[in-house]
């Protein structure tokens, strides 16, 4: 096999892990917001959730019916060969996993409405570089579900209300969402660079593992009061009250132009999938987020 | 809070002893119905033709189910369920003139729906958002399909399930609704953590 074809095979496995199994992380946080609801319809909901992800484990289906849009963050070592081929090795991976394991066809054309079928299209599956040294590839794999991506938001507030004005807009943003994202949900925060950069910190910042303290103590703090106070809103899972209304609170932040302050909220529903693995120079793999899955 | 196991059809007089927070399941015939669904029954209605299957005293469910064909049987893969507020427009028509008992769906719906709930009886009963195993596998059988000329997801499947659930009730026949509860609650919450964070006095 030469070391496209182990890309593609990797990347096949990551699609399909991350769909059918939750990372341990999320499934973690999920059964301790059961225990320590005390709301019947929480309560209610919660177990459903975990249920259905012990289902999904057990006959190998997709744990949510939306298998979501097919987004990769790639790694690369910049000795790492092939490197102009990786990104067709990806799209095979969409594909080959689309009528596989099977996905659902999520890939639309927004003029004609036809759907592509095989989700593929324009810039999709996306992918996100990073350059790095070294000669090693990581992947990692993040099927986006559509009800939680219709909430995401980015907007410049005025910069003189500065952290405050980034709480009230987190909060507000959360209450909105309400019950749309299929809450418990992992909400990502992005602040500064500008609009674009913000989103996409923001969404980056969903892949980081759940109760995993974040090493900037300014950002740890921040993520911890917005967390206590998303989850005094009330909101609970599917909306329908109780105490978690979010599994984790992320936030990233980038310089901002001195009369810009732009702040990007993304959602990621219970069901937050993701998956990684490390390619070696000699072929071998590591897979990071499923190891003993096959 | 209750739990109570119903089985269809099920009369008024059963839905009206529902309450919000209730947990309930449902064994029996549970119908598929999204937005074109409801549009088309009602044209039905208007134009005076009998549906191809009667509705009274089943639940109806806001979901385009993914299927796949086993030799001629048709088999559930996934059921999740769709966001209801769609169907806002048409359920308070629909509770009152078809006498479904049960709509199940997820997001919650709004007054014109409580308000016809309360009077006709009937129930909103909120399935988890993308719980679609757990929901495919209390089906356990198709027992046919109407319509399937709009497409798969928008078609009438009718399902027979076994313990479909757990469903929540999160409006019911006496006119309380549990998201427009919990928002309000929300509301206020709100006011009181922005206070809690520095952000108002
Ligand atoms: S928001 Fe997430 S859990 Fe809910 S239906 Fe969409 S992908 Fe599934």
């Amino acid at each position: 096999m030469g070391i496209v074809d182990v890309v593609e095979e990797v990347a096949f496995n990551l699609i399909r892990q991350a769909v059918i199994y939750l990372p341990e992380d999320v499934k973690a946080s999920l059964k301790k917001a059961y225990e320590e609801e005390t709301s019947e319809a929480a309560k209610t909901q919660l177990r459903a959730i975990l249920d259905n992800i012990e289902l999904a484990e057990k006959y190998r289906y997709p744990v949510c019916q939306d298998t979501g849009t097919i987004l990769f963050y790639i790694t690369a070592g910049a000795e790492f060969k092939d490197l102009d081929k990786i990104e067709r090795a990806l799209i095979n991976a969409t594909r080959r996993a689309t009528e596989e394991v099977p996905l659902r066809p999520n890939s639309v054309d927004p003029f004609t409405q036809k759907n592509s079928g095989d989700n593929t299209g324009r810039f999709i599956p996306y992918i996100n570089w990073e350059i790095a040294p070294g000669n090693t590839l990581e992947i990692t794999v993040m099927p986006k579900g559509g009800g939680s991506e219709n909430m995401c938001i980015a907007k410049a507030i005025p910069p003189g209300e500065g952290i405050k004005g980034v709480k009230k807009f987190v909060i507000e943003t959360i209450v909105e969402a309400g019950a749309q994202p299929c809450p418990p949900t992992i909400v990502g925060v992005g602040m500064g660079g500008g609009v674009d950069i913000a989103i996409k910190l923001a969404k980056k910042a969903l892949l980081r593992p759940l109760n995993t303290p974040n090493p900037d103590p300014n950002l740890s703090k921040l993520e911890r009061e917005l967390y206590e106070a998303a989850n005094k809103l009330g909101i609970g899972p599917m909306g329908l009250g109780g105490r978690t209304t979010v599994l984790g609170v992320h936030i990233d932040y980038a310089f901002r132009h001195p009369a810009s302050f732009p702040v990007a909220v993304a959602f990621n529903c219970w069901a937050a999938r993701r998956a990684s693995a490390k390619i070696y120079a000699d072929g071998s793999v590591e897979y990071l987020t499923h190891r003993g899955v096959e | 809070m209750g739990v109570y196991y119903l089985k269809t059809p099920i009369s008024e007089e059963e839905v009206r002893k529902l309450r919000v927070n209730d947990t309930i399941y449902i064994t029996g015939t549970i119908v598929t119905a999204r937005d074109q669904a409801h549009r088309k029954a009602l044209e039905y209605l208007r134009e005076g033709k009998a549906l191809p299957i009667n509705l009274e005293g089943l639940a109806i469910f806001h979901c385009g189910p993914v299927v796949k064909k086993e030799g001629d049987k048709w088999v559930v893969v996934a059921a999740g369920p769709t966001t209801s507020t769609r169907m806002d427009l048409f359920e308070d028509e629909f509770i009152k003139n078809f006498k479904v008992r049960v709509i199940i769906g997820k997001g919650g719906m709004g007054k014109r729906t409580t308000e016809a709930m309360a009077k006709y009886g009937a129930v909103y009963a909120a399935l988890t958002g993308g719980a679609a195993v757990l929901a495919a596998k209390a089906i356990k059988s198709v027992k046919g399909v109407e319509w399937l000329d709009l497409g798969v997801p928008e078609a009438l499947w009718i399902f027979e399930a076994e313990n479909f659930g757990p469903l929540t009730v999160a409006i019911d026949s006496h006119g309380n609704n549990l998201f427009m509860d919990v928002s309000k609650k929300v509301e206020e919450n709100k006011i009181k953590i922005y206070k809690e964070i520095g952000l108002t006095e």
